[in-house]
């Protein structure tokens, strides 16, 4: 009967940081954080467009829906014209919606930034 | 009016004032520092912020204007409301994070730190007194209204009332005590509207809920979401409206101040989503009144008194005791609105003025703190003058005009400044002179003329060509002129959008 032999295991530090892995410094006028920059940037704005171009499909285009469907207006819900319901309250739990996913998104936009710069993501 | 009928309000309008001075007085011991005076020292969390922003943010055209012009005009006058409202949505995407961590006091001092040039410095702080101006002044007649509907007095009284409240309370404690006054004027106003309505609607139940009365207006017309009655006129003042409000808002000067109070970028949004709720709110209300107004005040409307139909009503509706209780409640309510938005502008226009016009006065350089005081004096009592000597001024197109100028002016700025790196000063002062000129021609034919036939409409709500005509004019001039980009431009991008996570350089801020 033999031992079975274990295997050689490579014992080493913990690994070092190279050189891309260093939180990018934004200062610097580097070709590296000006990309950086820019995707951050180019990703906040895209979510503030979306969020204006839902604004302006849900709120914005009240006027030409009201516009265009003449006796829309008039139409009676519960004893009270559509026009005012839908303006009158509707349209607030909307923009407060539209308000919460944005402040979601920005700040899942900024962390996944700051991951990026610190070289784990 | 007997003495009876003047005492809610009489009573009303004395506690508001104290409590108003009470509470700033109170904030005079926590501000020493120039910081505190211009920025509250930058340490006010989210919700007493937005509660602040709510308070100064809701004005007499809110608690009064809306409603009343709800009971005239109808439906299409929601739209005042929702874009006073979107217009905090807009800014939140655009502005909000950003304009917090540029680390500047006043609009002026943003434009400087971004542009690095004294004369688009200049022509903000023109701009930004102007604006403030165009919107004080209805605030100052308004109280006059107010004042002598709830007590009889005559109308240079309530300018002069709201004046000095608001220049004790300026001096004595800046932004920080103003901070406090703010925030409860927000919890006032809601209470003083929110619990009247729910009595009043509660009477109306009681009474069988009977229909509006067929009376001055046509009923299908007043449910007809757009002005004018409709038609391609109407769809283009009610769009032109819609801009004007929905951009406007993140170019007022008192608005715009509030956010650099803000911790830093996240808290400035989660603020602004704040506001955004208590807002929403606030404005369920006036339509309640407006509506209640058709079935049991239709003579205010035909009567052409419509304005003070949220302090009438609780009166007509209910009477005893209870009705001037309701009565002097609203009254509160009126009053502070006129305290709380001539306060936010007041601090706007005095620190604007402390820093770029009496930061050196009678020979020799004042203190921070001083200047203020001297800014603060001078922001109150002209447009003050101005509201006494001229007490006719349509009051509520002159607020409608003040978001026209905005969205004409700063929003274009705020909005290139943050987002495109291509801008230059000679771009920004361009395009603040086309959007100034259109809007403010505008303003100035709408206070003037009657005539409102063909192309005259363009002139009634400038907002839908003056707007993309700053604009365009912003970014053409700044591409002419691409050699004057400022050699900072990218550091500065740099820190108006990276995360406070990262310890950029914010030695400045």
């Amino acid at each position: 009967m033999t031992d079975a032999v274990p295997p050689r295991v490579r014992v080493t530090g913990p690994p070092r940081r190279s050189q891309a892995q260093r939180p990018v410094d934004l200062r610097a006028d580097s070709p590296l954080s000006e990309v950086y920059l820019d995707s951050l940037l180019a990703a906040q704005l895209r979510l503030a467009g979306r969020i204006l171009v839902l604004l302006a499909l849900a709120v914005g285009s009240l006027p030409l829906v009201f516009f265009l469907v003449p006796g829309l207006a008039e139409q009676q819900v519960a004893g009270l014209p559509l026009s005012w319901l839908v303006l009158g309250v509707g349209v607030y739990p909307v923009l407060g919606l539209l308000g919460w996913r944005y402040v979601v998104r920005a700040e899942r936009n900024e962390r996944d930034f700051v991951d990026l710069t610190r070289g784990s993501g | 009016m007997s003495i009876e009928d003047a005492a809610p309000g009489v009573i009303a309008v004395s506690v508001v004032a104290i409590a108003t001075l009470a509470i700033g007085t109170w904030g005079l011991r926590l501000s020493r520092t120039t910081s505190d005076f211009f920025v509250a020292s930058r340490t006010v969390n989210p919700r007493l912020n937005a509660s602040a922003i709510g308070g100064e943010y809701l004005s007499a055209a809110s608690f009064l204007g809306v409603a009343g012009l709800l009971l005239t005009f109808g439906a299409e006058m929601l739209w005042y409301p929702i874009g006073w409202t979107a217009g905090y949505l807009v800014l939140l995407a655009l502005v909000a994070a950003p304009l917090r961590r540029s680390g500047a006091y006043t609009l002026p001092d943003f434009a400087e730190a971004r542009l690095g040039s004294a004369g688009v410095r200049a022509t903000c702080s023109v701009l930004v007194v102007a604006i403030a101006w165009l919107y004080l002044l209805p605030q100052f007649q308004g109280a006059g209204l107010t004042l002598r509907s709830a007590v009889g007095a005559p109308t240079w009284v309530g300018p002069l009332v709201v004046g000095m409240v608001v220049l004790v309370n300026i001096g004595s404690g800046g932004m920080r005590s103003i901070t406090f006054v703010q925030a409860f004027q927000y919890w006032l106003k809601l209470t003083a509207l929110l619990l009247p309505a729910a009595v009043l609607l509660a009477v109306w139940a009681g009474d069988g809920a009977p229909a509006a009365a067929g009376g001055a207006v046509d009923l299908a017309e007043w449910s007809m979401p757009l002005a004018d009655g409709g038609g391609g006129r109407g769809l283009y003042l009610t769009y032109s409206l819609i801009l004007a409000t929905f951009l406007g808002t993140m170019g007022l000067p008192h608005v715009v101040v509030r956010f650099y109070t803000n911790p830093d970028g996240p808290a400035a949004r989660r603020t602004t989503l704040v506001v955004l709720g208590l807002l929403g709110i606030f404005y369920v209300l006036p339509p309640v009144y407006g509506a209640l107004g058709r079935v049991y005040a239709d003579e205010l409307a035909s009567s052409g008194r419509s304005d003070v139909l949220v302090l009438e009503l609780p009166r007509l509706m209910v009477g005893g005791p209870l009705g001037d209780v309701l009565t002097g409640l609203v009254t509160a309510g009126a009053f502070a609105a006129f305290l709380s938005t001539s306060s936010g502008l007041s601090i706007a226009v005095a620190g604007v003025l402390g820093q770029d016009v009496f930061d050196r006065a009678f020979g020799r350089r004042l203190t921070g703190v001083a200047a203020f005081r001297i800014g603060g004096v001078v922001a109150v009592v002209v447009p003050l003058l101005i509201a006494l000597a001229l007490p006719n001024v349509g009051v509520a197109r002159a607020v409608g005009l003040a978001f026209a100028v905005a969205a004409s002016t700063f929003c274009p700025l705020l909005v290139l400044g943050i987002w495109w790196r291509r801008l230059t000063d000679v771009g920004a002062v361009t395009g603040l002179a086309v959007g100034f000129v259109g809007s403010g021609s505008a303003v100035l034919w709408a206070m003037t003329s009657r005539s409102t036939g063909g192309w005259a409409v363009l002139l009634e709500q400038p907002a839908a060509w003056s707007v993309p005509l700053a604009f365009a004019t912003m970014v053409l001039a700044s591409l002419l002129t691409a050699d004057r980009v400022p050699v900072h431009t990218r550091r500065f991008m740099a820190r108006l959008h990276a995360p406070e996570t990262l310890h950029l350089d914010r030695s400045s801020s």
